[in-house]
């Protein structure tokens, strides 16, 4: 899977799991989620779950950060850290 | 020079009418916190001051004098009145940090209603638990929220209004109306409801080991408590630029995020927008902060970002720091002290209590890790679970119990006065947590006396969170308690038996945690779930929570002997 299929898929799973239906905000990559109030600290929780089973990895409580995880992009850049 | 000057001296010659005089009350005035807050500072010749500095989580600034939210604050109530709503009535403020938020609140009280504050991530049940116990007839939401409140309506009868306060051109259904703060026209003069000592003012709900969640009541007159603590613990003086964390979703966003600020007539800064340690220290720098109330859980998340960040700002502003959710852990304290140079006063109270009742003061020596001492009039102990009686062993565990009486303090559960009478034994109002005293009287917490998960400084009730797991069709039965957490002090983990047909698995956890997450709330999400074949019972049935809590916490199991098949 290439960076484009990745994002695509953990954007299409943030619309559909952090968003209510007929929440009509646009989301992109670049998005801030955390920051942005649309996935909070808690949540984040379930979002590295789905990651690490998703990608068969396993991402460090340490660097499992709200900055990581705050955008589509830079949670791709942390999933192909630990991507073997 | 603080505001509270020497804790001893005031000790000594302390009375609640020092707060009366300051407001200009007297018993038997009329007095309404929506009054108090806005039309007041503004006659005391301040309505141009600055009263709520608004930024959003893309760096937008609005800025509200006081002249700003007494209008608006008036345009909110005229609003509500035109609407038919009468004092006594419920409206529920369902927002994230808007500035609609905070200024309608002053709206609400200035009707006379009671003002229902409800914390915005709160999925569909959470809030119709909230709504159907307090027959609200109101809510005030943003369109994002709508589909929420969408789905509920059907079985709320009672709610007759939803107010949208940035509609737009959204089409709206039936009992929905659309309300812009903004495009309103301004009302300058409103009769505000003359409200007395007792009467009703704020609804905050709040969990407990079992049922629903309750609603601590409390009345105008809190607000003789909220300006004095705010002013002595906060040290709150007029140039400050304050900065409370907390969403007005929960107790302190609404006594110190909203009350104790604009009682004062002091400027307080707003940050909507999720946690992020960088925005957080450019958004101290950008608006000049100088105090700052917290909780353990964000202070330990900028802990991990580490000094480094620190040192890239600008916070010589920063002049007094405060703290409250839960335990403040001596490491965090001693932290604060070396990145900021001030160290963090940790600050205990409750929904229940409506005003900070043990606290570090300023200018007072703190012992890193503890409470520290009562605030004047407050008469706090620990007493022996047994008689409660109180404890007068330095360093023995009892239960933290406070005196009746104080101006914030709760007047009911709504609906529910069996459960308010039960918090009083032997002339003590118990607070269900439990702590010890040394010998300086400095308070040390200890923990919860019941099975209520504080978890980032919220507490979530098992109860809630097993009711909503028997609602997943996979599973059978279900346990709920708080596991250690380096950060949240404690989250939820949940123990899960599963319904025949069904295997446990990575995809069904990650269900199930959703499912929670969407029905309850993020804070009631298990961030873990065990499954089990069956759960610890008694011979009558209920569920051992209590063991499954000892074990994960490597605490000694105590008596089983009512355990089932032991």
């Amino acid at each position: 899977m290439d960076d484009k299929e990745m994002k695509k898929m953990v954007l299409d799973y943030v619309k559909r799991e952090y968003l209510e239906e007929g929440d009509d905000r646009e989301i992109t990559e670049s998005t801030p989620l955390i920051s942005g109030g649309i996935v909070d600290s808690f949540s984040m929780v379930s979002l590295k779950r789905f990651l690490e089973k998703k990608f068969s990895i396993a991402i460090p409580d340490a660097d499992a950060s709200p900055e990581a995880f705050d955008t589509v992009n830079s949670i791709v850049a942390l999933v192909n850290r630990f991507i073997k | 020079m603080s505001n509270i000057g020497s804790y001893e001296q005031r000790l000594k010659d302390f009375d609640w009418s020092i707060s009366e005089k300051e407001l200009g009350y007297k018993k038997g005035d009329n007095i309404n916190i929506g009054w108090y807050c806005t039309d007041r500072i503004c006659q005391m010749g301040n309505g141009d001051k600055l009263a709520l500095i608004h930024q959003d989580h893309l760096g937008n600034v609005r800025n509200f004098t006081y002249n700003d939210i007494r209008q608006l604050s008036n345009t909110f109530a005229a609003f509500f009145v035109k609407l038919g709503l009468k004092p006594g009535e419920r409206i529920c403020i369902f927002m994230d940090r808007v500035p609609e938020l905070y200024i309608s609140f002053m709206g609400i009280l200035k009707t006379g209603a009671i003002a229902q504050p409800l914390f915005s991530a709160f999925g569909d049940e959470s809030l119709f638990t909230r709504l159907d116990n307090a027959k609200t007839s109101a809510i005030l939401t943003q369109k994002k929220h709508l589909p929420k409140v969408r789905k509920i309506l059907a079985t709320l009868p009672e709610l007759r209004h939803i107010i949208v306060i940035d509609a737009g051109d959204a089409s709206l259904k039936e009992r929905e109306i659309s309300f812009d703060m903004e495009k309103e026209p301004r009302v300058d003069k409103f009769d505000v409801y003359p409200s007395t000592a007792e009467t009703p003012s704020v609804l905050h709900y709040t969990s407990g080991t079992t049922g629903q969640p309750k609603g601590a009541q409390h009345v105008h007159y809190s607000l003789i408590g909220q300006y004095l603590t705010a002013k002595w613990v906060l040290d709150l003086q007029p140039d400050d630029i304050y900065w409370c964390n907390a969403d007005p979703g929960w107790v302190t966003g609404t006594s110190y995020g909203i009350i104790g600020p604009w009682a004062n007539g002091i400027t307080q800064a707003v940050l909507d927008a999720g946690f992020n340690a960088e925005h957080w220290y450019a958004f101290i720098q950008k608006h000049k902060i100088t105090v700052w109330y917290s909780a353990p859980t964000a202070i330990r998340l900028l802990m991990k970002e580490g000094i480094d960040l620190v040192r890239k700002f600008d916070l010589s502003s920063l002049r007094h720091l405060c703290s409250v959710g839960e335990p403040l852990n001596a490491e965090a304290v001693l932290w604060s002290k070396e990145a900021f140079g001030l160290m963090f006063h940790d600050t205990f109270w409750q929904t229940e209590t409506g005003a900070i009742m043990i606290t570090n003061f300023p200018g007072m020596p703190i012992k890193p890790g503890s409470m520290g001492k009562p605030f004047p009039g407050i008469t706090a102990t620990v007493v022996d679970p047994r008689n409660f009686e109180p404890v007068n062993n330095p360093g023995t565990v009892g239960l933290i119990a406070f005196r009746p009486g104080w101006p914030s303090m709760m007047r009911s559960y709504w609906n529910n006065p069996e459960v308010y009478k039960n918090k009083f034994k032997n002339g003590w109002y118990l607070s269900g947590d439990r702590a010890s005293i040394d010998a300086d009287g400095y308070f040390w917490f200890v923990g919860r006396d019941d099975d209520v998960i504080n978890t980032g400084g919220h507490l979530v009730g098992p109860f809630e969170i097993e009711s909503a797991l028997l609602e997943h069709p996979a599973v059978a039965e279900s346990a709920a308690i708080g596991k250690p957490d380096p950060v949240n002090m404690e989250v939820v983990k949940a123990f899960v038996a599963l319904k025949p047909g069904y295997q446990p698995s990575d995809d069904l956890e990650l269900e199930i945690m959703n499912f929670i997450r969407k029905k309850l709330s993020p804070l009631a999400m298990p961030q873990e779930i065990e499954f089990v074949k069956s759960l610890p019972k008694t011979r009558s049935g209920k569920i051992m929570r209590r063991l499954l809590r000892a074990q994960e916490w490597g605490e000694p199991i105590g008596d089983i002997s009512t355990l089932e098949n032991d």
